[in-house]
Formats: structure tokens, sequence, C-alpha cells
């Protein structure tokens, strides 16, 4: 049985598959996205994890619809401090990339240059994916839902360390930094519809406990591992620009 | 959203094979119809659950991602996942989120059940 042509209403939602990402996204530091591929929790070394973080919207009236399509629109402005989002230009539409800037632990003067792909988009949601490179190998959905008569603004994100290192700073405190993130991001979304005092939910689940040592190779793209070095090399390379100058 | 999700499973000639028919949306609403169907294939002995999705016509990222825990399920437990039915869009979709490195697609239901032997 041959599969027929039929149209499905989640055509323009998704993304068209590339074998390379390009960005349009400008203010970065650095792009370390370009040329490297997505990846997702299949393509992840350390234990899968499933991330909910939830807040009622309680005396908002916005619908769902109206959430994601304001949460789209203002999406950097909700990120914690010191981690900075650069849209690209067509903004949170299927198949683009934008540039990100994070600190690896919190508090850190060195940031992690990385970047998301949108690869799906429609009027209740909107969802990422990493790139090699990223710490996580993960899809991430922002979603907007009714219960009763109250907005609920969702948080969800399956994932898995990328690599070694990762997943050990994981097991050491990234991890909870990481839950601390989305909850200040959903956090500073209910204030800015006029939620006084928002109440963030969260629920994990180790969906897998186990690592999946065939993709330890991932550490050759780790941007993480990429600052280390650079960070550690600095000198090294700044005497030897001061000793040919 | 769970209501626009129908999931159907039905065994084949070969008898550690069942085949789970999805129709309507996939959406993280349907994990209980999906995680259900799934597990009365494993009751009833199957070792390969070859999904159908000849009969979908809405999936979203959650649905994506619904089926990346129906993965990690199945390979917990020893089983194997395969793709019918599957229309160059969602095709495309699988080539996208890589989901075809885990699960593989074939072009019918004969093919897929060739290829469980």
């Amino acid at each position: 049985m041959a599969t027929q042509p039929r149209s499905n209403r989640d055509t323009d939602a998704w993304a068209r598959p590339v074998e390379r990402l390009t960005t349009t996204a400008t203010g970065a530091g650095a792009d370390t996205v370009t040329g490297k591929r997505v990846t997702g929790p299949i393509q992840g070394f350390g234990q899968m994890w499933q991330k909910t973080f939830s807040v009622r919207l309680e005396g908002s009236s916005l619908s769902p619809q109206d959430l994601v399509s304001y949460w789209k629109k203002r999406f950097p402005t909700f990120w914690p401090k010191g981690a900075a989002f650069y849209a690209p230009l067509a903004g949170i539409a299927p198949g683009e990339v934008a540039l990100l800037e994070v600190a690896p632990v919190p508090g850190s003067p060195v940031k992690m240059s990385t970047g998301v792909m949108v690869i799906f988009s429609d009027s209740e949601s909107f969802a990422f994916m990493t790139p090699e490179g990223h710490a996580l190998s993960a899809w991430i959905t922002f979603s907007g839902h009714r219960d009763g008569e109250t907005t609920v603004a969702q948080v969800q994100a399956l994932e898995r360390t990328s690599d070694p290192f990762v997943e050990l700073s994981y097991m050491f405190g990234a991890n909870r930094y990481n839950d601390r993130f989305w909850e200040q991001t959903l956090d500073n979304l209910a204030h800015s519809v006029g939620v006084e005092t928002p109440v963030v939910d969260s629920l994990k689940v180790c969906v897998d406990r186990r690592r999946q040592w065939r993709y330890v190779r991932n550490l050759r793209h780790s941007a993480a591992v990429n600052m280390a070095v650079a960070t550690v090399t600095a000198p090294v390379r700044w005497l030897r620009r001061r000793s040919v100058s | 959203m769970s209501d626009g999700t129908r999931a159907e499973m039905r065994s084949t000639a070969q008898a550690d094979t069942s085949v789970l028919r999805i129709e309507g949306e996939m959406t993280s609403g349907s994990e209980k119809v999906l995680m259900d169907a799934f597990g009365r294939a494993v009751d009833g002995g199957a070792r390969t659950i070859i999904l159908d999705f000849g009969g979908l016509d809405y999936m979203n990222s959650g649905g994506i991602g619904l089926l990346v825990t129906l993965l990690v399920r199945a390979q917990r437990q020893g089983k194997r996942l395969m793709a019918v039915g599957l229309n160059d869009h969602y095709r495309q979709i699988f080539a996208l989120t890589r989901l075809d490195e885990a699960i593989g697609i074939h072009d019918t239901e004969d093919a897929a059940l060739a290829a469980a032997v």
C-alpha cells in the first residue's frame, strides 16, 4: 500500500529538513551554529529527562492563542538576566535559527555561544531543537492551553545532555540550574501579563536512566569544551601574538 | 486533544509482530491512547510493533516527543518500532527531527514485516 499525497493541517507549521544550519540572527558575539546539524534527545549522551514547567495566568484575559502570539513576539525579553536570545530576522517561524548566549554556571562572566532552530510553530505552540555543540540535545516546546477559565503557559523540554562533560555538570547542579532558567522565564512571562504572584509548577521525569555511550564523541562539538579550551589557552595565544608583533 | 487520537492495534501473520494504526491527531495529549495500545501489543507477545501513520492528519512537536518516549519504552522492553504509512510531509518531519535514525521507515506493511523477520 503506497502512501498517497494528502494535505495535513500542520503542513505550514513544521520546518523543512536541513542538512546544515544557517542563521539570519545578528548581535551575538559569535555564530557557533552555522554549518552544524540539529540534534534531539535521540542523539544525546546523558539520561533523558522530560521537564514540564507551567504557570497559571490568573486574572489575565489572554486566550492560549493570544498568549503564544505574544510569547513569540517578545520571547527574548522573558529570559533570565545573564542570558541573551538573538532572534532571526523573520522572528520565531518554522526553519529559522536563533543565536543564544548563556552562562554555563550561575554568575559566570564568560558566556557560552550556541543557538536553536525553530522546528514547529503554530497558533498554540512553538518548539526549538538544539544544534550540535549545545549543552543539551533537546526539543523544547512552548505552549498555551486552557484549564477551566484560566490560560496556562507551559514549557516542556525533552532532553539529554549532549556529552559526558555536560552530564557530569548536570549531576553536580547544572540540572537544577537549567530548571531555574525555565522557572524564571515563566515567572517573567506571567509578571509581564499582569500576574502579581505567579506560581510556577514543575514536573521532572527521568524517561531513560541509561547513558548513550555511542554518542560520547559529541564532545568534539561541545561549545562548553571549546569555551573552556579557549579560556585556558587565551594567555598562550596572547603571548604568541605579542611575540609575532 | 486526546479526543482526536485513535490508536487501533491488530496482529499480523507473524505472531510476534503487531500493527498499531494511529488516526487523527498526534499531540502530547495522545499519550494515554498510544501507550495503552502499545501495552496491549506487548501483552499480546509482540516483539516488533509497526506504527501505521496512514490515518494521521495532524502532529505537533508534542506528538514527536511522545514518539521518542514510546521509543525509549520499547527499547527498555527489548521491542522494536517501525513506521509505515508516512506521507512525504511526515517523512520530512521524521528526517528533520532525526527520528528516522531510530525508527525504521518502510513504504508498506509487507516491507516492514519482511524487515521484522
